[in-house]
């Protein structure tokens, strides 16, 4: 559930302490920045000496507090979250701060980012005592927690009403008889965006997407620059007076739109058409508390944290034998055989494939 | 008296100018200058070895050249619209009084601090083809963005003009008049020329808000429009090329710079020494009989209405919105909740103490800075070179607006990586007040200096002849005029604190998330119950920025009317 972020204005970082002035300033700065309560509470202290585990992440971080107070309970150490972020940031920043890490662990890595990380050497290698069945690690650093699958979503109502039965596959999209319905997200600004690009090339080849991208173009295919732009300005079925039936989101999304008596949904996910989105943690290399952080990847595993998944983050969990919420056995099924693009495949061709998308569907 | 007394007079204490250019240059040294270097060095030197090969690359795409060409003209045109819609208002909201004046100066900064993804798809479910402005066409236009542009930024020109036309004394447009020249001659002879510092301060602020416009440019431009600043958050965000992005930086920083110095150019000579008289007094009630009010007032309701209530009734009302499609307070009821589904970590109301915790300290730093400058460059030092100098600090102080959030955010993390009094600065969320006052110290330069200038220079002379020390000068002469527009600085500042995105989402821990975090993260989550969060928690932002801004109004008369 990442997106980029962004500001509509420009804005600015510090940096630290070099001369005498300089550091006389950062201190009363410092101070000013105590005074103003501004989130800074409990960071005082040496982290090397003292039993506090960072976890960077990214922004759509949620974890319920019990879940947190259970981890520093049974661990023994303090847990402090720092986010940063939508996920591809996320990676970028690890990369960038390699030499002296942002924290010890790391959960949000995502498998269109994954070999970035592995590459750039900014994790260590760690396979957590307990690996669920069915859990398999990346490049022996990266162990998933959790996952979701970016489809097509459909307007039920809409369909029903036009009498036009609801489009099942990807070449579906492209049949005019669906002109004009579908509305999805810049690949290179949205990171459903991309999902959904490498669904189209786990389906059509590398060398195939391209013709598929210009029959939707064909097709009056609609790109919007972020997926809550296409959901909630396009997208007919999320309530908000949108004219296209047809939307990029995740097959989660259908339980956002159950009826007020919780008996049915009114959007549906189209799981012949999904991208799988894998979540990892990992420890990162040059950690000040490798075992804190090691400690953490294997909480992120446990039951009680892979069955609160679904409420905190509206992610699957990545341990199948972990029990769903009701809704979401009913509304919100996972594809079965989503399409899948070798993360090395990605990393090596991200760019490329971006360009090219670009050099059709915009031109 | 002798000449040496009066230049001895005017020499100010060394020790007191001293600081108060050192003060601020190490601020924006540390702050700004550093990480933003660090990050293109590294752009350029990516194994060890300097490698310029990028520049022929990113600047022998035709891309580039239209991305530059696109960030002129919207730029240009932002700036253009927004200075021609803001004089009519800044005349009727500091020259005349009307019942209900104090809302419309606050309503008319709300826009100003509304996250852009909200305003993006606010404008873009007007403009789309089955909105209610749909059949203008606007969707995925440069025109659309240029609306929203003006959307903007008109504030900033309706302040920072207001705040030196109200103070203008009268008497010169009245002699004019009685010596026989019409309205419109006054106007542009007297009026305009007095205005000519304020409306040129505000301009450059504008046109380097518009240049660096990033949400509003992806949002309403769809694919097709973009910006250097677009282009570079996708390079390094994306991609992480920082090589192009280097490259991209170093062009945005040719580009801006060279509009600086044009404006510059054209501002030089333009500040002359004004009569300025007390706020309290200069505004008369608004008359029907006068031609030039009725125009002022029929133009103002006109853009108040089409730019700023249209867009924003429609946040409000759909904020109103129950998910089940009844009108009720639902979604203001939520916002002392994490939302559906715990899509946040702290509440919304968690997340507004936050930010006023935030934006006081942001405030406080960003006033002391910024003043240091204006009074600074407020000087006319008699050697060339020395003004040169205050030339120079003047359009250094600019520069943070028109650099690319994440160029400095990603310095920001390269450069800061020893810890400071054993606290990563990185990830403390200590430096998220100092960020964003980065942000607001050209909005307080900008906004104190025009009053500064127009302080007649012989009035510090005659302080100076009468005995009085320069530090009595100081006191008497430039403190009382300057504090007058402080209240305004000081509205501005907290307001850019209260509505800034793009450092504070680098740099805030979950826990201590602001306003537009929050928002930026419920909008960014299916669910009818997260959307009418996301625009009920906007709405309390604007609420929150059009009160701070009525407050600091408010300040800033009383003072205006007492012994200063």
């Amino acid at each position: 559930m990442s997106r980029p972020s962004g500001a509509h204005r420009g804005t600015i970082h510090p940096g630290t302490a070099a001369s005498m002035v300089a550091g006389a300033l950062a201190v009363s700065l410092l101070v000013a920045g105590c005074s103003g309560g501004s989130g800074a509470e409990g960071t005082g202290g040496d982290p090397s000496a003292s039993g506090t585990v960072t976890l960077v992440t990214h922004d759509s971080w949620a974890l319920d507090e019990e879940l947190v107070a259970q981890f520093e309970e049974e661990s023994g150490y303090t847990l402090e979250v720092s986010a940063a972020g939508d996920a591809g940031t996320l990676v970028n920043q690890l990369v960038l701060t390699r030499d002296a890490p942002l924290g010890d662990a790391v959960f949000g890595i995502d498998n269109t980012f994954a070999s970035r990380a592995l590459e750039a050497g900014v994790l260590d290698e760690y396979t957590p005592a307990e690996l669920p069945d069915g859990v398999e690690q990346l490049g022996g650093a990266l162990t998933p927690v959790d996952q979701g699958d970016v489809c097509i979503n459909a307007d039920q109502a809409w369909f029903a009403q036009s009498g036009l039965d609801v489009p099942v596959t990807l070449e579906d999209l492209a049949d005019p008889q669906y002109r004009d319905l579908l509305v999805v997200a810049n690949p290179a600004t949205s990171s459903p965006g991309l999902a959904f690009l490498l669904a189209t090339i786990g389906a059509f080849g590398e060398d195939g997407f391209e013709d598929y991208w210009a029959s939707l173009v064909d097709n009056g295919v609609q790109v919007a620059d972020s997926w809550e732009d296409a959901y909630y300005v396009d997208f007919s079925g999320a309530g908000e007076g949108g004219q296209r039936p047809l939307a990029l989101s995740y097959a989660t999304s259908p339980a956002f739109t159950v009826t007020e008596d919780g008996s049915e949904t009114t959007t549906s996910a189209l799981l012949e058409t999904c991208f799988r989105q894998v979540e990892y943690a990992g420890v990162l290399a040059g950690s000040d508390n490798p075992e804190g952080a090691q400690a953490l990847v294997d909480f992120l595993l446990t039951q009680d944290v892979q069955a609160a998944l679904p409420e905190s983050m509206y992610m699957y969990p990545a341990d199948s034998s972990v029990a769903l919420p009701d809704d979401w056995q009913r509304f919100a099924p996972q594809a079965d055989t989503p399409f899948e693009v070798d993360p090395d495949q990605v990393s090596e061709h991200r760019d490329e494939w971006i360009e090219r998308w670009t050099e059709t569907v915009v031109g | 008296m002798s000449d040496s007394r009066l230049r001895r007079g005017l020499r100010p204490a060394p020790l007191f100018w001293a600081v108060a250019v050192a003060v601020p240059l190490a601020f924006l040294a540390i702050f700004f200058a550093w990480p933003v270097a660090a990050l293109v060095v590294r752009g350029f030197v990516p194994d060890g070895a300097l490698d310029l090969t990028g520049f022929t690359d990113v600047l022998s795409r035709p891309r580039t050249w239209r991305l530059v060409g696109l960030t002129l003209t919207q730029a240009a045109l932002g700036t253009a619209f927004s200075v021609l819609l803001g004089l009519p208002l800044a005349y009727l909201l500091y020259r005349r009084s009307f019942p209900g004046r104090g809302l419309v100066r606050g309503l008319v900064t709300v826009p100003f601090v509304l996250p852009a993804v909200v305003v993006g798809v606010a404008f873009r479910t007007l403009f789309a083809p089955t909105g209610m402005l749909g059949f203008l066409g606007l969707e995925e236009s440069l025109a659309g963005i240029v609306v929203a542009l003006v959307f903007f930024n008109v504030s900033v020109v309706v302040r920072t003009v207001g705040g030196l036309w109200e103070r203008l004394d009268p008497r010169a447009e009245e002699a004019a008049a009685s010596l026989g020249a019409g309205p419109a001659r006054v106007f542009r002879t007297v009026t305009l020329l007095s205005l000519a510092p304020a409306v040129a301060s505000a301009a450059s602020v504008v046109f380097l808000f518009c240049a660096t416009a990033f949400g509003v440019v992806l949002v309403l431009g769809g694919v097709r429009y973009g910006t250097i600043e677009t282009e570079i958050w996708t390079r390094t965000t994306q991609f992480l090329d920082l090589r192009s992005a280097s490259v991209l930086s170093i062009l945005q920083l040719v580009v801006i710079s060279g509009a600086l110095v044009v404006s510059a150019r054209a501002r030089r000579g333009r500040e002359a020494a004004l009569h300025l008289v007390p706020a309290r007094g200069t505004a008369r009630p608004l008359t029907w009989r006068s031609p030039r009010d009725v125009t002022a007032a029929l133009a103002g309701a006109a853009i108040v209405i089409g730019l700023m209530v249209l867009p924003l009734a429609g946040l409000v009302a759909r904020s109103f919105r129950e998910p089940d499609g009844s009108w009720g307070p639902g979604n203001y009821v939520a916002l002392g909740t994490t939302g559906e589904r715990n899509a946040l970590v702290v509440t919304v109301w968690e997340a507004t103490a936050t930010s006023l915790r935030v934006a006081l300290v942001a405030t406080l730093i960003s006033l002391v800075v910024g003043a240091l400058v204006a009074l600074v460059v407020s000087r006319r030092p008699r050697s060339l070179g020395a003004r040169r100098a205050v030339g120079g600090l003047d359009g250094l102080f600019m520069l943070p607006l028109g650099v690319s959030a994440v160029t400095v955010g990603f310095g920001f993390l390269i450069t800061m990586d020893q810890p400071v009094l054993g606290v990563d600065l990185r990830t403390s969320g200590l430096l998220v007040p100092v960020a964003q006052a980065v942000v607001a110290v050209p909005l307080v330069v900008r906004t104190v200096l025009p009053v500064l200038r127009a302080i007649d220079p012989r009035l510090r002379e005659v302080a100076a002849v009468l005995g009085s020390g320069p530090g009595r000068v100081l006191r008497t002469v430039d403190l009382p005029i300057a504090l007058r527009s402080v209240g305004l600085a000081t509205g501005f500042a907290f307001a850019v604190s209260l509505g800034e995105f793009g450092a504070t989402s680098f740099l805030a821990r979950p826990d201590g998330a602001t306003l537009p975090v929050v928002i930026y993260r419920l909008i960014g989550r299916p669910g009818a119950e997260n959307y009418g969060m996301a625009l009920a928690a906007a709405v309390v932002l604007a609420a929150l920025t059009a009160g701070v801004m009525m407050m600091a109004e408010q300040l800033r008369d009383e003072r205006a009317g007492g012994e200063l």
